[in-house]
């Protein structure tokens, strides 16, 4: 089927097979890596991406139900001249990534759960990444960073 | 350290350097990897046994031919044009190394005759996309003759065996048998079967290879914790000169051990691109992943401790069964490891172990982070919690009398391991304070006193571990100041998150004054960097760190003299600025020349150093880690709310990349203690083979860490450093599940096996209740 998707303000069209999904079409069609498969159960939260400003696992959809439709990956967040965006500075700043696989989809993830909520507990924080999957980090400074990032003073309701 | 008074990087928070690519652009992971070689290439899909045990009969792969896509259908019927198998040791292999036993315990590329596990690769079908390759795999139609199916420590006795070969299923076997009377001066004896259960490592990027085939030579892109070693097993395996072979190893999504050197899927993959002359490509899905990369743990255990009624153990024993899994990857190593690591970080003087590594019908067993020595400190801290509830003392006491004392260092313990430096008593002490122990331990009092149905367990652990095991085999560096005053180092250790590319420019950094922002880091390619071990076992900075922090002294003095050249002045009053990076005559600002002037003196060669760094001995990082826990009585709910601990590891090199190698062992360990654990059903079939039933932890199931900085230096190398990559999992393991232990045992309640889920825990409380 033929399909044009807006994937970072670009519009991408293809002519592709109806099963596609969406993370495979922004990988092998869009050429966007950042945005990786973790998991084929929709529990690792690597490939989260917004769909019309909503996170979503671009595994679980299939490309042709992001036709027409707006896709922000990691790629489109930072600023036109490179400047990165608040949660992504956080990240570096707090450390809030290691080997970097589940980053893309981390930070997707964060700047949703920020958008939805502007001043997050550590707790909501936490509730909040409970679909996305890390394995370096042990979370702590990902709550960091999404804490820092966020319109509450950082440290407020965090430990150590 | 810097001539002048400048203040080293060395030490700082300084943020990495990797970052700002993997936040935006995202990592250049294998499956990322664009390259022309890689143009057009093909995707490689496994068919994998779905039975645990059988012979194999025929393989019908007509029906996957003729499918849509597909370019090739390969079985172990098409690896013609290879090397024999490792030749026939007798079954003994080669035990207390990491090394496969080859000979009749050999693990074949693909199945021949026989399937040992549920996720054994049996075919590889060649495909034009994924979407096809799932598709003609189903197609592959393998005749399995069911075979009885061998699970768990009773391996070792049953009748059916994997290898008939080897007349047995137990692999190797060693340790003392049980000597009674050590434990007859105690007055205590307390002994417990303890379940170190079996993991998945679950990095994010599962296993990924891509392989090209062209003019004779094999290029493999490979997500590998070694690429050196890994194009040493290529070369074996497929019977090529190393020299044809260059290994790539791009960003790596983790590897906690499981990647260390390369599987026999990689492999297979190497030889279809040779075989078939196309470039192929195979990242692997997490389902795969989960049985078919490497488990970690997976010990059977039992503990005998004995001591006085005033809290000195006298007396310790440890009994293993490991499960190695269908083929015995690594030997006797990792139990050999958990045996040397027994005694802990304790004095105790009479300790002895024994071991059998036994073969099952499940995913082989290999590295998983602390591979030997979570298990080591598990069964200790186990053991010293159980001695003191039998003789009524506080669990913080019965270490503290038993810990060895600052001043015995360095340490032999009676098997044989040599504590470096260490000063055990005051992690504990840091901790205990850090904590609030004694005001934990009222709480604990007043919720007991009133019955509340929400218990509060705190749970110790105190720990030595071993770092850079083989710190004989060493690392490479080679640093290079370019003309125009930037530099490369080329290390041969390998990253996979930890901040390598940060790590070795700071050391540049301070020892050259280069700042850091011109200092390329380059891992991980076999033609650039051909000889090198790379990462695991906490060997990366005291090893390929301080082979580079040589080599940049080594670039140093060299330089000295081609600045005096330059400057004509005598080598001995040349002064480096180490904050500026530049070279004077010493008090003689005028005189100043950059390291760019310098290095375009050297003449054509440049400035160059090489370095093969190796250490004379192991180093023995320590510390303690305290976990507070509440348990629903009602329901076995557990919840882990404060996590505090001091995890030295020598001197530090940059505390933000420490502290992050500590979070990231601590939620593994919790995950270990509460809630991980793959299961097999009685026909060995995996039960937890998706990841919404294997329980990786999540951020909604723990606290954040309260760490407390400990730093006692070693004097085994330069930068004083030991490993810190570990001691997490090493440490909250044990403390987590203490936790939840010492939670009910007023209740009665003695022993809980990991992981400690609702149900196990809610079985131990009415089970108590129901013997009172």
């Amino acid at each position: 089927m033929k399909l044009t998707v807006t994937v970072n303000g670009n519009p991408v069209s293809a002519e592709v097979e109806d099963r596609l999904l969406l993370v495979h079409f922004l990988r092998e069609v869009a050429g966007l890596t950042a945005t990786n498969v973790g998991c084929d159960t929709s529990s690792c939260g690597a490939c989260t991406v917004l769909l019309d400003g909503q996170s979503v696992k671009s595994c679980t959809l299939l490309a042709a139900q992001a036709s027409g439709r707006e896709v922000l990956t990691a790629e489109g967040l930072a600023g036109p001249h490179g400047e990165l965006h608040p949660v992504q500075q956080a990240f570096r700043a707090e450390h809030g990534l290691q080997c970097g696989f589940c980053t893309p989809g981390m930070v997707m993830a964060a700047v949703s759960l920020l958008a939805e909520n502007p001043s997050p507990t550590e707790e909501e924080v936490r509730a909040g990444l409970e679909g996305n999957l890390c394995r370096c980090t042990g979370y702590h400074n990902i709550v960091r960073a999404i804490l820092a990032a966020s319109s509450q003073p950082a440290g407020k309701e965090q430990a150590g | 350290m810097a001539e002048g008074v400048n203040v080293s990087i060395l030490g700082t928070r300084v943020v990495r350097t990797e970052d700002p690519a993997l936040l935006t652009v995202g990592g250049t992971y294998v499956d990322d990897v664009r390259v022309p070689e890689l143009t057009g290439a093909v995707r490689a899909t496994f068919v994998r046994s779905h039975v645990a045990h059988a012979s194999i009969g025929a393989i019908d792969v007509s029906a996957a031919r003729a499918a849509p896509g597909t370019v090739a259908v390969l079985t172990a019927r098409d690896m013609d044009d290879l090397p024999p198998p490792p030749p026939d040791d007798g079954g003994a292999g080669s035990e207390g190394a990491p090394v496969p036993m080859g000979g009749p315990w050999t693990e074949p590329l693909l199945a021949a005759d026989r399937v040992r596990y549920v996720g054994e690769p049996v075919a590889v079908v060649l495909t034009e996309d994924s979407y096809q390759g799932a598709d003609a795999a189903e197609q592959v139609i393998v005749d399995y003759h069911p075979l009885p199916v061998v699970l768990g420590p009773g391996a070792a006795d049953a009748e059916t065996l994997l290898f008939p070969r080897t007349g047995s299923n137990v692999a190797v076997t060693a340790g003392t048998p049980t000597d009674e009377p050590a434990f007859g001066q105690c007055d205590v004896v307390v002994r417990q079967a303890v379940e170190n259960q079996r993991l998945a490592p679950v990095p994010m990027e599962g296993r990924a290879v891509a392989a090209v085939w062209a003019a004779g030579r094999l290029t493999v892109w490979l997500s590998t914790q070694n690429a050196q070693i890994s194009r040493f097993i290529l070369a074996g395996a497929l019977g090529l000169d190393p020299a044809a072979i260059r290994v790539i190893t791009p960003d790596v999504g983790g590897g906690f051990g499981a990647k260390v050197g390369l599987d026999r899927d990689a492999i297979v993959v190497a030889w279809a691109a040779r075989r078939t002359g196309r470039a192929v490509r195979w990242a692997e899905t997490r389902s795969e992943n989960l049985v078919g990369m490497t488990h970690g743990r997976a010990q059977r255990q039992h503990v005998t401790i004995g001591g006085t009624r005033d809290g000195r153990v006298l007396a310790y024993r440890l009994d293993i069964v490991a499960d190695t899994g269908a083929y015995p990857r690594m030997s006797g190593f990792l139990p050999g490891l958990t045996s040397l690591m027994a005694a802990g970080p304790y004095a105790i003087p009479h300790v002895e172990t024994a071991f059998r590594v036994v073969v099952t019908n499940t995913t082989p067993i290999s590295a998983y982070r602390g591979a030997g020595r979570p298990e080591a400190t598990a069964a200790i801290e186990r053991a010293m919690d159980l001695f003191a509830t039998e003789i009524g003392l506080d669990p913080a006491e019965v270490r503290r009398r038993n810990l060895v004392p600052p001043d015995a260092f360095p340490h032999t313990t009676p098997g044989g391991a040599v504590y470096d430096s260490g000063d055990y008593a005051v992690a504990l002490d840091k901790v205990l304070a850090a904590a609030g122990y004694a005001g934990l331990r009222e709480e604990q009092a007043r919720r007991r006193g009133s019955g509340d149905p929400v218990q509060l367990g705190i749970g110790l652990a105190s720990y030595v571990e071993i770092t850079a095991a083989d710190a004989a085999a060493g690392e490479t560096a080679r640093l290079v100041v370019h003309a125009d005053g930037t530099a490369t180092a080329y290390t041969g250790s390998s990253a996979h998150g930890q901040g390598h590319h940060t790590a070795w420019a700071m050391l540049v950094q301070a020892e050259l004054g280069i700042p850091m922002d011109q200092v390329t880091v380059v891992h991980g390619d076999t033609d650039v960097i051909p000889e090198g071990v790379g990462t695991y076992a906490s060997r990366s900075l005291q090893l390929g760190g301080v082979a580079v922090h040589q080599a940049a002294r080594s670039v140093r003095e060299q330089a000295r003299q081609v600045a005096a050249d330059l400057i004509e002045a005598s080598e001995a009053d040349m002064e480096l600025d180490t904050e500026t990076g530049s070279w004077q005559v010493r008090g003689d600002p005028a005189t100043s020349r950059s390291w760019a002037d310098v290095a375009g003196h050297a003449g054509p060669a440049g400035l160059v150093a090489a370095v093969q760094y190796a250490e004379g001995q192991p180093t023995f990082p320590f510390g303690t880690h305290l976990a507070v826990v509440e348990v629903d009585t009602e329901t076995g709910k557990v919840r882990h709310l404060r996590q505090v601990t001091a995890d030295d590891a020598g001197t530090v090199l940059n505390p933000l990349l420490a502290e992050g190698q500590r979070h990231g062992g601590i939620a593994q360990g919790v995950a270990q203690a509460l809630v991980e654990e793959f299961v097999y059903d009685a026909d060995g079939n995996p039960l937890t083979s998706t990841l919404t039933d294997y329980a990786a932890i999540t951020a909604a199931e723990l606290p954040s860490f309260e760490l407390v900085s400990s730093e006692t230096p070693t004097e085994v190398n330069p930068l004083g450093a030991k490993g810190i990559g570990e001691a997490g999992t090493i440490g909250a393991t044990p403390a987590v599940q203490n936790a939840v232990i010492d939670a009910l045992s007023h209740l009665g309640v003695r022993h809980i096996d990991m992981p400690a889920t609702p149900a196990r825990v809610w079985a131990a409380i009415s089970g108590a209740r129901e013997s009172r």
